[in-house]
């Protein structure tokens, strides 16, 4: 049962060959990591290398074009409760007043919310919000809240859902640098809770000192391991510098001849 | 003027039918307005709105009254202007636009051909004064249908209009709420087409809540002010109706405007001072 339980662990999100096409490109060619519960995981990578589609994969927004990904064993269609998703910030509708209340609410927002009036959630959303510092902004409007405030209130909308796994999307874009010390305090207290957090981002400075693992993305997968590792001079050259012709002749399910990535 | 001035329309059966009608409108129509306006959707409940014109000259041909076909009509065209923008490679604004001003036209070519008797300017503008008693039960039935499903899927919509990609996540079925916003809204356009006709239907739907989302903080306070500056207008736009034999539409839609402008001075004099005195409302 112990050896039992540790597998779980060990395997708790397995993207196993994940290739994801839009038209003819492939925006992920045979992806393949593994992430332990309880993880912290940056995913790094240059605009256009993937972060997102491998989060929109992860959480069944866009169908594989080969290859798996399981969460805690499921497919990510029926994975969708374990996740908890902090969104870029440019994909939200900012004219909607909505107070801080109602956007960590949203964590509670299921297909069976049909009461409008419904209090029943009170005591999880400021539970979630004083978690996240910010009781005292319960009732004010999201719009009026600075740039790592906001992160933390959509990282209270993950708490409140109850969510094992959390993925945050350019989470210190439009963040100060000393908001940003405080939004990782936050996570990595999350992170104690035994969440397991994967982080899309671009700031690669001190990397080894904030995350566990680095999983490097330019469309396939660079490198991923050990975050004070990883991140060789081949590494960063192969994320950042230009290699379509790599993928040249790249399809789902084939991936050249002499590169088994 | 008195207050006997005031109720002195009232006598009448067909003013108490009148102020129903309007007054239902008054409520549907700005609360929809609400996120309407945030999503950016006028221009695709006035398409809606333009679209009925066929629907309504085939009805009439065939001698049906506009309130028997409102609903199957309004639905028919949400389920086509929804699907139509989801499958448009022209662009949203350019497939409404294409659908608004084509069906308009149809509409007219059919009233042309086949001969219907139907008085235009009541069509566009609205003729409250007109309403029958099975008119006022259709509306009502209208309201009943569009206010619960309104309140029984606000979080959900609040949730999929706020941030249609984490709702997704979440896995709220958001094509769902999509069309089921959509047919709302089609169903309060349709109901309120006597009130304020085809053309002005709109600016009922968007002038309270604009008006009001100048002078509130937060989403529900915008909606519970956007359906108090509706009822107002609409209870104003008949008096002006029946006292200066005014169409309907038209009168209501001024007092909209009117009440816009209001907001609009006082959120320029006044939200400073509440700024000033960090009080939300």
């Amino acid at each position: 049962m112990k050896a039992k339980n540790k597998i779980q662990k060990e395997n708790f999100i397995i993207s196993d060959g994940c290739c994801v096409q839009y038209g003819n490109t492939l925006a992920l060619d045979n992806v393949t990591f593994k992430v332990s519960e309880g993880k912290m995981v940056a995913v790094v990578g240059p605009n256009g290398g993937g972060k997102s589609t491998l989060f929109n994969a992860m959480t069944g927004l866009v169908p594989l074009a080969n290859g798996s990904i399981k969460i805690k064993g499921l497919d990510p269609d029926k994975a969708k409760n374990l996740i908890g998703y902090v969104p870029q910030k440019n994909l939200i509708n900012w004219n909607f007043p909505v107070s801080v209340r109602q956007v960590v609410e949203m964590g509670l927002t299921n297909n069976n919310s049909l009461n409008p009036f419904s209090k029943k959630n009170n005591k999880v959303v400021m539970d979630s919000l004083s978690q996240v510092g910010l009781l005292d902004k319960i009732d004010n409007n999201v719009n009026k809240l600075s740039g790592g405030q906001l992160q933390r209130v959509f990282i209270a909308r993950t708490l409140s859902q109850g969510a094992d796994i959390l993925l945050l999307d350019e989470a210190f874009s439009a963040v100060d640098v000393g908001a940003q010390e405080d939004l990782m305090e936050i996570i990595n207290n999350i992170k104690l809770d035994g969440k397991t957090i994967l982080i899309a981002t671009h700031d690669i400075n001190n990397i080894e000192e904030k995350f566990d693992e680095v999983l490097c993305l330019n469309r396939h997968c660079c490198a991923y391991g050990d975050a004070s590792e990883v991140l060789t001079k081949e590494v960063m050259e192969e994320m950042y510098g230009s290699h379509n012709q790599m993928f040249k002749n790249h399809t789902p399910g084939n991936h050249g001849r002499n590169n088994g990535n | 003027m008195g207050i006997e001035n005031l109720l002195e329309p009232f006598k009448y059966d067909f003013m108490i039918r009148s102020l129903i009608t309007a007054v239902l409108s008054g409520i549907m129509l700005p609360a929809l307005g609400s996120f309407t306006i945030n999503r950016n959707m006028g221009f695709m409940a006035d398409a809606m709105a333009h679209a009925t014109l066929p629907i309504i000259a085939i009805g009439v041909f065939f001698g049906l009254s506009i309130s028997v076909l409102g609903a199957p009509a309004a639905i028919l065209i949400a389920l086509l202007l929804g699907f139509i923008i989801k499958n448009t490679e022209v662009g949203e604004d350019t497939a409404i636009g294409i659908i608004f001003s084509s069906f308009f036209a149809l509409g007219f070519i059919l009233i042309s051909v086949f001969n219907v008797s139907l008085n235009l300017e009541d069509l566009l503008f609205g003729q409250i004064l007109a309403v029958s008693t099975f008119d006022v039960f259709i509306v009502f039935g209208l309201f009943i249908i569009v206010m619960s499903i309104f309140l029984i899927f606000f979080k959900q919509l609040l949730f999929y209009s706020f941030d249609p990609i984490g709702a997704k996540v979440r896995g709220l079925n958001v094509s769902f709420l999509n069309y089921l916003f959509l047919i709302i809204l089609s169903l309060a356009i349709i109901g309120s087409l006597q009130t304020v006709g085809i053309i002005l239907v709109l600016s009922m739907l968007i002038i309270p809540s604009a008006a009001a989302k100048l002078i509130t903080k937060t989403f529900v306070n915008s909606i519970i002010f956007s359906v108090a500056f509706g009822v107002v207008a609409s209870i104003s736009g008949l008096y002006l109706s029946y006292f200066f034999n005014l169409p309907s539409g038209p009168s209501m839609s001024i007092v909209a405007t009117l009440i816009f402008v209001i907001t609009f001075l006082i959120s320029k004099l006044i939200n400073p001072v509440i700024a000033y005195l960090n009080l939300d409302i």
